[in-house]
């Protein structure tokens, strides 16, 4: 589904991003961790065409994402707080994103029937604008958001950071159920090793920017992992 | 202590992106600090000398006395507009081992060092020197002197108070127009006569100096007040407590009827309606509107029909200039979600367009009572309103392009130069200095309608090129998109 060839990003004569290749197929869970400045949020970034590759290329579904706009439609993506509309209503938020989508009010309603225990009552109805809830709350809300329409590939830069325990249990849930549509490929990254290793089908490692390490998850996964970071 | 906060401030003077990106407007700034100087300078020295040529039976000093109270209420409603308290960031502050007090007593100092408290000392101190050499008492024009630049720092602090008083409301400039009107009006109309009051005031304690204890107590008086007045906003949970009133949504769907760009219609509706810059940009509109009054009824401007196109560019446009000016910074804060959500650029600035060209109609529409001042003033205004829609507007878009400034949604409005690059400057020129010699031509070598028409044919074949514009546009739009991603997620 998604391929990416010699690719990286430099800032000056920093290289804050070296990937030789790396190819991840449709349907795949795919888990992204390294500590801070490893170059995960750059490999998203570039992924949704939001800065310039420096060389190499990426290519989701067939469409090389810097020379046309078309892999927009299957993609969806929440990265920060950047992704939300600060002066709509949660439903406002949800409505114009279906919308782009091409889901109507009604869609959109029965849609986010589903995800009344990840609101927890907290986001809906509450007469609220998105500025002026929580941060937890507004990246439920932006998860959410990029679940709507039926994505093919979804991008979560750290979902379960700002959520409180219960809402991090219930992401989980959450997100298995949504990839066990094997048509879905997600990447996700995250700090917190149990999760993404709960989580996440495959979890590649990146330091200072290069591929160091790429795992099939099993059951040793978490002790490996946490061995390495523990140096 | 102090000396630490001090070198704070001036790092985050001097590494602000602001600052090292706008050299443009600080020049701007200090050429404008620097005539208000001279201009000071000048009323200080020249004060004298005029006023007893003019008047020579009358005392000037009794007459500049007579009109400080006109200059007090100018004073104070500049300072209003135009003078913040200094802003000092805090937060990192409140869990250091500073006391409160002397964060409280350092701000308010701090505004002390404000240009609007010197500025007076430049006109006060020449004209204070006159009057010694003059031969009037050394005593009492010292006093004087010193009692001006006692309200001065009284108005100082008195704006404070008035502006954290009005500050939760948007539209707080109304009620303190309204207020500064009244007691013009009572004064004017000798109802009450402050100016005489203020006047008979200074004289006494110019004479008693042991009187200054008075202005010297009531400035004591607004310094505590002011300092109360901050230290309650020196808890987090004051910041935190944030406003949130009940949310009225609508669907707005009468936008349907526009199509494929509905919901961005839709989405610019809410963003001007909701949030506080933009929307005190709507309220420009009312001003815009009367901005005819002022030139209209006038018969000097009868003869100069160039300036008309000037004003009736204006009048149609003002809400496109204004909402124009800031694309797409308007929506700098979640433009990476437009770029990576299903958004064809396209369909994206088509919404923009359809608003400015909805207001443009719509304030056409409204300035037809100007009829009234005769037809050609309609005619101007139709010809400007089909300018504005076929030519203006795309030079808008397109200069957007070059936007490379965030907007923070909910500042204020009012002598906000947030956004403001030099693109804003640029593009003005062309805005309304163009149409005026599309204009001027024809009509210096042929007549008025021919003026009228050359205008209405510009816009058209703006229009008719609409698809062929927008496409190049875009083009545009499509080439800076990594620039402007990155720049709007700079703030400051």
């Amino acid at each position: 589904m998604i391929k990416a060839t010699e690719l990286s990003k430099k800032y000056g004569e920093n290289t804050v991003l070296n990937i030789q290749e790396i190819e991840i197929p449709t349907g795949q869970t795919f888990g992204l961790v390294g500590n801070n400045g490893a170059g995960k949020t750059t490999f998203f970034n570039l992924l949704l065409d939001l800065i310039k590759p420096t060389t190499g290329k990426i290519i989701n579904n067939e469409i090389q994402v810097n020379l046309s706009e078309n892999w927009k439609p299957f993609t969806s993506a929440f990265i920060d707080e950047s992704f939300l509309i600060g002066y709509l209503t949660p439903e406002e938020y949800f409505y114009f994103i279906g919308e782009l989508r091409g889901m109507n009010k009604a869609d959109i309603q029965s849609f986010l029937n589903q995800f009344t225990e990840i609101f927890n009552d907290e986001i809906l109805g509450k007469k609220k604008y998105l500025r002026d809830l929580s941060k937890g709350n507004q990246k439920k809300a932006g998860i959410v958001a990029a679940l709507i329409g039926n994505p093919e590939v979804i991008i979560l830069d750290e979902p379960f950071a700002n959520l409180d325990p219960t809402t991090q249990i219930r992401l989980k849930k959450l997100l298995k159920e949504v990839t066990e549509n094997k048509n879905v490929t997600m990447l996700i990254s995250s700090h917190d090793l149990g999760h993404v290793t709960e989580v996440c089908e495959r979890i590649v490692v990146l330091d200072k920017g290069n591929m160091v390490k790429d795992i099939k998850t099993s059951q040793e996964t978490l002790k490996e992992l946490e061995t390495y970071f523990s140096v | 202590m102090i000396k630490k906060i001090l070198q704070l401030e001036w790092k985050q003077f001097f590494r602000s992106s602001y600052w090292q990106k706008s050299i443009a407007i600080n020049i701007l700034l200090a050429f404008l600090g620097l005539y208000f100087i001279l201009v000071f300078l000048s009323l200080g020295i020249s004060l004298y000398p005029v006023l007893k040529k003019k008047f020579p039976e009358s005392d000037p000093l009794l007459m500049v006395n007579n009109f400080l109270f006109y200059w007090f209420l100018a004073d104070l409603i500049m300072r209003f507009f135009l003078q913040k308290l200094p802003v000092m960031n805090v937060k990192p502050l409140l869990v250091l081992p500073v006391k409160r007090n002397k964060i409280v007593h350092y701000v308010l100092n701090k505004s002390v060092l404000s240009f609007f408290n010197f500025l007076p000392l430049f006109a006060i101190i020449p004209f204070g020197i006159i009057l010694i050499k003059e031969n009037y008492n050394v005593q009492q024009t010292l006093v004087w002197m010193v009692l001006l630049c006692i309200f001065s720092l009284i108005i100082n602090f008195l704006n404070f108070i008035i502006e954290s008083k009005s500050s939760e409301t948007e539209l707080s400039f109304l009620p303190v127009l309204a207020l500064a009107s009244a007691i013009f009006a009572l004064n004017y109309f000798d109802i009450i006569s402050f100016s005489t009051l203020l006047s008979k005031a200074i004289q006494t304690i110019t004479n008693t100096p042991i009187y200054l204890i008075i202005p010297i107590l009531v400035l004591a008086l607004l310094y505590v007040a002011n300092f109360k007045l901050l230290k309650q906003k020196l808890f987090l949970d004051a910041s935190l407590q944030s406003k949130t009133k009940v949310v009225e949504t609508t669907d707005l769907e009468w936008t349907r009827k526009f199509g494929d760009i509905a919901p961005f219609l839709q989405l610019d509706l809410k963003l001007l309606w909701r949030n506080k810059r933009p929307r005190s940009s709507l309220f420009i509109l009312i001003v815009g509107l009367l901005y005819g009054l002022i030139f209209y009824p006038n018969p000097v401007y009868q003869n100069l029909v160039p300036m008309l196109v000037f004003v009736g560019i204006f009048i149609t446009g003002i809400f496109m200039i204004n909402f124009g000016q800031f694309i797409p910074a308007w929506d700098s804060a979640y433009y990476k979600l437009l770029m990576s959500q299903n958004i064809p650029y396209k369909e994206y600035l088509k919404s923009k367009y359809a608003l400015m060209v909805i207001s443009t109609v719509a304030l056409f529409i409204l300035s037809i009572p100007y009829v009234y001042f005769g037809w050609k003033i309609l005619a101007i205004h139709f010809a400007a309103a089909i300018f504005n829609i076929g030519v203006n507007s795309y030079v808008l878009l397109f200069a957007g392009s070059f936007n490379r400034k965030r907007i923070d949604l909910t500042q204020r409005a009012a002598f906000n130069y947030q956004g403001t690059g030099a693109v804003q400057w640029l593009v003005g020129i062309p805005l309304l200095l163009i149409p005026i010699l599309v204009f001027y031509i024809p009509y210096k070598f042929i007549n008025f309608e021919a003026g009228i028409a050359t205008l209405i044919i510009f816009g058209v074949i703006g229009i008719v090129f609409h698809q062929k514009l927008m496409k190049f546009i875009v083009g545009h739009y499509l080439d800076s998109k990594y620039k402007m991603i990155n720049a709007f997620e700079q703030s400051n």
